[in-house]
């Protein structure tokens, strides 16, 4: 069949994503979706308390209701030593809680029997006698000496979790101390949760009679899981198969394991039943990996002609009852260090405290590469009020201080090593798609008229794809990523990966990659992932990390096909090897075009007539170490207008241009970049997980924590700049999480400058109207 | 996500419901549209031993109008509100857009809603705007009861467990005058429930004159409230800034709103008075333009 043209040479056009027909007819295959003969149902006991002691636990009438398997308490666990599992971040975490419960929905005991239903009736029925504590709410209440020390397992006596700093100290305070122009700016990053729209689940199936552990679950990174397992549970690893089937979002909280997930595997192992776990709502929003929760404060130094000199950043990081975050072990804050951003500082200065309290364990990199959220927001955020206090238009301050095209690679006084950007070019772009000098002229004029219209932009900088083996690694495994290509007779490719999409379109874009460098089309290649016992060991898809680390081993896996099958075409043309080349699609004979010979023919004779000596077959597989991560970057521009009567902000425009080097497919962009930028505006307008003072979560559904629909949801204009990475295969730098990263500082700063006028530097997210409202009436702006 | 078990009974007719009513009394729970019962069962916030589902009785469902007002039976859904076409009673469906969202308001019942007495709720307000009144009966009588002394506190009513709310009775708007009607939300999202609400209705004579006008507030107080005073303010005026800006002030004193995390106590009551300011200017604006229309 010929070959359309709108489908050879796939890369970098916007083939329909294949998973679609599949998920958007309600035919895709989710864990809740599968149900296995024999199969039993858990669920679990949680903790009205924030922090208690648990006197005992009777479960006597649980046991009594009709269907009930067996009830499980910390107690149970603690005799197999199980009662306590480490987490990714290197801290321990209870798996179901002894002595003490140390924040509210805390899983306490497990109850799994033949229905949910009498699952639900019996978890009822365990009475747990508990003698409520003072809870510690505040993280800077935590780490003074009258707050009740929470861990008690831990040797050190203390909530302070640890200190991390980059950076030199003394060097940034100098230069603090002799910059004419100094701005302070405190700014907080409330919790959120990624809130996936599939909670979190798993059904572990342990079959008595082969010993082997079959392990369904909603992962974002099923081999590291694997792992995790077969350490905390002492099984053989080759006898857990861990199968992760489509996963409805995941945002970075379907990388930790949870309790839950222990639980339901104790069971089977104990039952020889199958047992299917499914969160709640509840206890998705209340319990699983939250996000941010940063106190921050920002010092910048600058010239009186706004160039700055210095950074300086102090934070507590409130990480709850556990440090349950997914960092890689040398990052305990992530890769806040990214936190200078696009900027020439000379000098910077970066610390983090990581702080317990009562409050559930995390925090994951809600759709960010490990802390990279909270590091451009707090940069974009400081930029605003340095521009404020040097009364100079936020664009022309970020000019000035760019870090140039011809200045990369760029060594960032923090440490990293920028590969490549043009940030100019790529503000130009947005601020001519908005009509910025025309926009600011309307400012004016409607600000004359009584109207607050603000304007904000953010030009950030990311750090994802983690990650070069020398410096990450996650409880010592190695984040490289990898790729298996199998060539079939026929000329059809399977390939699979060490990652898990959950939405990213890898079913598409990985198969334009392998398509490309194979002269295929991208429906020659099916892709599969989440399947431990098929797929080549990778780490998951996180931190925008698959397309940085499992595209390039793709592309390097396809182009170790392509070496062999230049050697079976050459055999086919008979030539030398060197006399065939590849001309994008084809093997051609040099200065002979005519002749010439197609991957199909090759992958044929591959199987049936190799050149003499030459292994027999058409497989490649590759572990791709990247030698450096990589740094999309973008300028986003936001226009709002504040109701002055209800302290409603209403986004009038809101315009995109991101640039993430090569683009594989322009619509899966597009697509990651509304779904990131309506996250975003959530985070910045919606969405906060807070607390009472006891402790009581706030926010533990979707009535009180939430979600943007279609109907809040602004208007995008998305635009490209493609500046590729020069040291990746194909120059692609991820995209996934730009948006989130990038849109909260320009929906504030946005805000602040509709304020600004009269006096207003910062506002707190989330925006809620209320807050806005109180704003304007201390400054007499409300009607 | 699952309730306690429980009994279930469909009855067809309103004497077989007075009859289970009767027998399970206080251990009974009525069901129409399950939009507010059902989330409490599953949470386990309500655990009935007995439902009785009254979606079957047919004499819950009927609708009419006559010259002296309209009566929805208790099953009007939400839905059914949203499209009504009534010129009469604009604040119908300009209410029921604002109720959750597609799903529930395909469920969701008027007598449901006021059973149901949420504070926040956005029917509550609208009627008592419309100063309408609600038929309750048991197998021994049946009796009709302003809205007004109908809701008694925060999820409470005069309504006794034996008794069902069988219909809801809206009074026309006076001869020769133009009814017209706003629903003023402001939600944290669409389908949330009422940070505040405001309805306003007012019916203007050929000059402009009000003559009559009813305000109900949603969640600004520990039930939904007519804002008696500021209605009486505009009757027999023309709404003029001045009178509008009055009745507006009036009305937020009506209210008696707390402080929680949706907004403080005085957020909430300067929300009405925007609310009602902009409701009455935009009556006042849609008058003239049917004025203008007509001259
Ligand atoms: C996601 C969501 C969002 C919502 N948002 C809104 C909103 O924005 N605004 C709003 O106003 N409402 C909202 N609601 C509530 C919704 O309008 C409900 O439909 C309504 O409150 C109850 O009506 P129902 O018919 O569903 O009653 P049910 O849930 O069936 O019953 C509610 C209560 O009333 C009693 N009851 C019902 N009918 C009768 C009767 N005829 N006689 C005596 N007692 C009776 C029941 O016993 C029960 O106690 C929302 C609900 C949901 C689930």
């Amino acid at each position: 069949m010929a070959v359309e043209a709108t489908e050879a040479q796939p890369l970098g056009k916007a083939v329909k994503r294949k998973e679609d027909p599949r998920l958007i007819r309600g035919q895709g295959r989710y864990l809740d979706d599968i149900v296995l003969p024999n199969m039993l149902y858990m669920a679990l006991v949680r903790s009205p308390y924030a922090h208690a002691r648990i006197r005992g636990i009777d479960v006597e009438e649980a046991l009594k209701v009709p269907g009930v398997q067996a009830v499980l308490t910390g107690e149970d666990l603690a005799q197999m030593n199980l009662h306590w599992m480490p987490t990714l971040a290197g801290d321990k975490q209870m798996v179901l809680a002894t002595g003490k419960v140390l924040f509210q929905y805390q899983e306490v005991a497990a109850v799994v029997a033949d229905s949910r239903a009498a699952a639900e009736d019996a978890a009822q029925k365990v009475q747990v006698d508990y003698e409520p504590l003072p809870a510690v709410v505040d993280p800077f209440f935590a780490l003074t000496p009258d707050a009740p020390i929470l861990r008690e397992d831990r040797e050190e006596k203390s909530n302070h979790i640890w200190h991390w700093e980059v950076g030199d100290k003394e060097a940034t305070d100098a230069a603090l101390a002799g910059s004419p122009v100094r701005i302070k700016e405190v700014i907080r990053m409330p919790r959120v949760h990624p809130a996936p729209i599939e909670p979190c689940g798993c059904i572990a199936d342990y079959q008595k009679a082969t010993g082997k552990l079959t392990w369904y679950v909603t992962s974002q990174a099923p081999h590291a899981h694997r792992t995790v397992l077969a350490m905390v549970s002492g099984l053989p690893e080759h006898m857990i198969h861990v199968i992760s089937p489509d996963v409805g979002g995941g945002f970075g909280n379907k990388v930790p394991v949870y309790p839950g997930y222990v639980c339901a595997v104790v069971l089977s192992l104990k039952l020889g039943r199958p047992v299917k776990w499914v969160e709640t709502r509840t206890e998705n929003i209340a319990t699983t990996n939250f996000a941010r929760d940063y106190h921050m404060t920002a010092e910048i130094g600058a010239t009186e002609d706004g160039r700055v000199t210095a950074l300086k950043v102090s934070t507590i990081a409130d990480h709850g009852a556990f440090d349950a975050a997914a960092d890689p072990t040398r990052f305990p804050a992530g890769l806040f260090s990214i936190v200078t951003g696009s900027y020439r500082f000379p000098v910077a200065f970066a610390e983090v405290d990581g702080v317990y309290t009562n409050k559930a364990p995390g925090g994951v990199a809600y759709r960010c590469s490990f802390r990279v959220t909270e590091a451009s927001f707090l940069i974009e955020r400081a930029m605003q009020t340095l521009a404020l206090k040097l009364n100079m238009d936020p664009a022309e301050l970020r000019r000035r201080n760019f870090i140039q095209p011809d200045e990369f690679p760029y060594q960032s006084a923090l440490g990293w090593t920028y590969d490549s950007g043009n940030y100019e070019s790529t503000l130009n772009k947005a601020l001519a798609l908005v009509d910025y000098d025309r926009l600011r002229q309307e400012q004016k004029e409607r600000r004359e008229r009584g109207e607050l219209v603000g304007i904000g932009l953010s030009t950030f900088t990311e750090i994802v794809g983690a990650g070069p083996s020398h410096t990450f690694d996650i409880l010592g495994i190695k984040m490289f990523d990898s790729c298996e290509i199998r060539v079939h007779p026929t000329g059809k490719v399977i390939a699979r990966l060490g990652t898990r999409h959950q939405g990213q379109g890898h079913e598409t874009t990985f198969a334009q990659i392998i398509a490309h460098e194979l002269g295929l089309t991208a429906s020659d290649v099916l892709i599969e992932e989440g399947d431990t016992d098929t797929a080549p060991y990778g780490l998951g898809t996180y931190a925008s990390r698959s397309t940085p680390t499992a595209g390039g081993a793709a592309a390097l896996a396809a182009r170790r096909i392509r070496q062999k099958a230049q050697q079976i075409a050459a055999h086919l043309l008979e030539m030398a090897p060197e006399d065939v080349e590849w001309d994008g699609s084809q093997f051609v004979a040099k200065g002979l075009p005519s002749r010439r010979v197609s991957m199909a023919e090759v992958a044929l004779a591959a199987y049936t007539n190799v050149p003499p000596g030459m292994e027999p077959g058409l497989e490649a597989t590759y572990y791709y170490d990247p030698p450096n991560l990589t740094f999309p970057n973008g300028a986003y521009v936001a226009v709002v207008s504040i109701d002055r009567g209800t302290g409603q902000v209403r986004v009038e425009r809101f315009v995109a241009v991101d640039d993430c080097g090569t683009v594989i497919n322009p619509m899966v962009v597009e697509g990651q970049v509304h779904g990131g930028l309506t996250e975003g505006f959530g985070i910045a307008f919606m969405q906060e997980i807070a607390f009472d003072e006891d402790g009581n979560c706030l926010a533990p559904n979707f009535m009180e924590y939430l979600v943007p629909t279609a109907l809040e949801t602004p208007r995008w204009e998305t635009d490209r700049t493609e500046t590729p990475s020069p040291h990746h295969p194909i120059g692609a730098k991820g995209v996934g999480e730009s948006p989130n990263v990038g849109s909260p500082a320009a929906f504030v700063n946005a805000v602040v400058d509709a304020l600004s006028p009269y006096g207003v530097t910062n506002v707190d997210i989330p925006m809620f109207p209320w807050k806005i409202w109180e704003i304007l009436k201390t400054h007499g702006l409300a009607l | 996500m699952f309730p306690n078990p429980f009994d279930y009974y469909a009855p067809e007719t309103c004497d077989d419901v007075y009859a289970l009513l009767h027998e399970h009394g206080y251990d009974a729970k009525v069901i129409a549209g399950g939009q507010s019962l059902l989330p409490m069962m599953k949470l386990r916030l309500a655990a009935p031993e007995v439902l009785v589902d009254v979606n079957n009785v047919a004499d819950l469902r009927t609708m009419a109008v006559s010259d002296t007002g309209l009566r929805l039976g208790a099953l009007t859904r939400h839905a059914e509100m949203e499209r009504a076409q009534w010129p009469d009673y604009p604040l119908l469906s300009a209410t029921a857009g604002h109720i959750a969202d597609p799903i529930v308001r395909n469920r969701g019942t008027m007598g449901g809603s006021l059973a149901h007495a949420d504070p926040a709720a956005d029917w509550g307000a609208a009627l008592l705007a419309l100063d309408a009144r609600v038929t309750l009966a048991d197998a021994a009588r049946s009796r009709e009861v302003r809205l007004d002394d109908f809701f008694v506190d925060t999820f409470t009513t005069v309504l006794e467990p034996t008794e069902l709310l069988t219909a809801i009775v809206i009074p026309a708007p006076p001869r020769e005058s133009r009814p017209f009607g706003q629903y003023l939300k402001l939600e944290r999202k669409v389908g949330d429930f009422a940070v505040v609400g405001v309805a306003v209705t007012a019916s203007l004579d050929d000059a402009g004159r009000v003559v009559t006008a009813g305000i109900g507030l949603a969640s600004v107080g520990p039930r939904p409230l007519k804002a008696q005073a500021a209605e009486a303010l505009l009757v027999g005026q023309t709404l003029s800034p001045a009178v509008i800006r009055e009745a507006a002030e009036a009305a937020s004193q009506a209210a008696d709103p707390v402080s929680d995390r949706r907004g403080s106590a005085e957020y909430k009551r300067t929300m009405v008075r925007v609310f009602v300011e902009r409701g009455l200017a935009k009556i006042q604006a849609d008058w003239e333009l049917v004025n203008r229309a007509s001259a």
